[in-house]
């Protein structure tokens, strides 16, 4: 589990958004992401380091590049609040749909 | 990218005693009869909920004092197979109205025999939400609907 306080700050700001928004879309080298925004190659380095220190994304080696994305770690909180909400209203369903059929027959 | 799909959405599933013409059918316009009536993002109480069956429709909770929300976009609409929707909530309970920070849910119904349905739900592209995850943690730790998920699961 990542440390909260380390991931909103990272989120807090908007270029670190950006960047995590569009590794959540597509891994992407650092090279990539520099030319896509308007801001410098060590800049990005230095936003990655951040967002990597926080837990929300990892790297791999691939070639001669490293490829960031979006770590899984980093999501946990809000996949579990969402496996527990669903797993508990599709209990509530299917009682629903049970016993409207027990009542159809 | 199988990877990261999976890690960015939940899948969950249950067997139904029921066709799957049943099961759509409860899931999309009976969908008061089994959603829990304390999630809701109206300031009054939740009255009823109305599932607009169609592609481009949408889920309406509407409260006592009249007022409405439409919470989320049908996407997908193919009875009684598969239904998919927008979930246009944000992470501190209110309504996102930027498609691009929104979530989506599909739900397909496979028949399992006769009188058996087999539904699965999937919740995808959470990371959309991504920057609400303070209340998110505030609302795992003390939030609505866990604490009834907590109840309901001492029960078993």
């Amino acid at each position: 589990m990542a440390d909260h306080t380390a991931v909103l700050t990272a989120l807090a700001d908007p270029t670190r958004r950006e960047i995590f928004e569009r590794l959540a879309r597509s891994p992407s080298p650092v090279g990539e992401l520099a030319r896509e925004l308007p801001v410098s190659r060590p800049a990005v380095s230095q936003h990655l380091k951040v967002l990597k220190s926080a837990g929300l994304v990892t790297d791999h080696p691939a070639g001669t590049r490293r490829v960031y994305s979006v770590d899984p770690a980093g999501i946990a909180l809000i996949r579990d609040y969402f496996e527990r909400f669903w797993q508990q209203s599709l209990a509530r369903f299917r009682a629903a749909a049970s016993h409207q059929i027990q009542e159809e027959t | 990218m199988t990877t990261q799909l999976q890690a960015t959405s939940v899948t969950t599933g249950v067997d139904v005693a029921a066709p799957a013409e049943h099961a759509f059918r409860v899931f999309t316009e009976g969908i008061g009869s089994w959603w829990n009536p304390e999630h809701h993002i109206l300031q009054a109480e939740l009255a009823e909920m109305v599932f607009e069956p169609r592609t481009g429709g949408h889920i309406i909770d509407r409260g006592t004092d009249g007022s409405e929300c439409r919470w989320a976009r049908v996407l997908a609409y193919d009875p009684p197979r598969r239904v998919c929707f927008s979930w246009d909530i944000n992470l501190r309970w209110q309504l996102e109205t930027d498609p691009a920070k929104t979530s989506e849910v599909e739900v397909t119904f496979t028949p399992d025999g006769p009188a058996r349905t087999r539904v699965v739900l999937t919740h995808r592209h959470l990371d959309r939400h991504g920057d609400g995850w303070e209340q998110m943690r505030d609302a795992v730790s003390s939030g609505w609907s866990l604490a009834r998920f907590a109840e309901v699961a001492a029960r078993r």
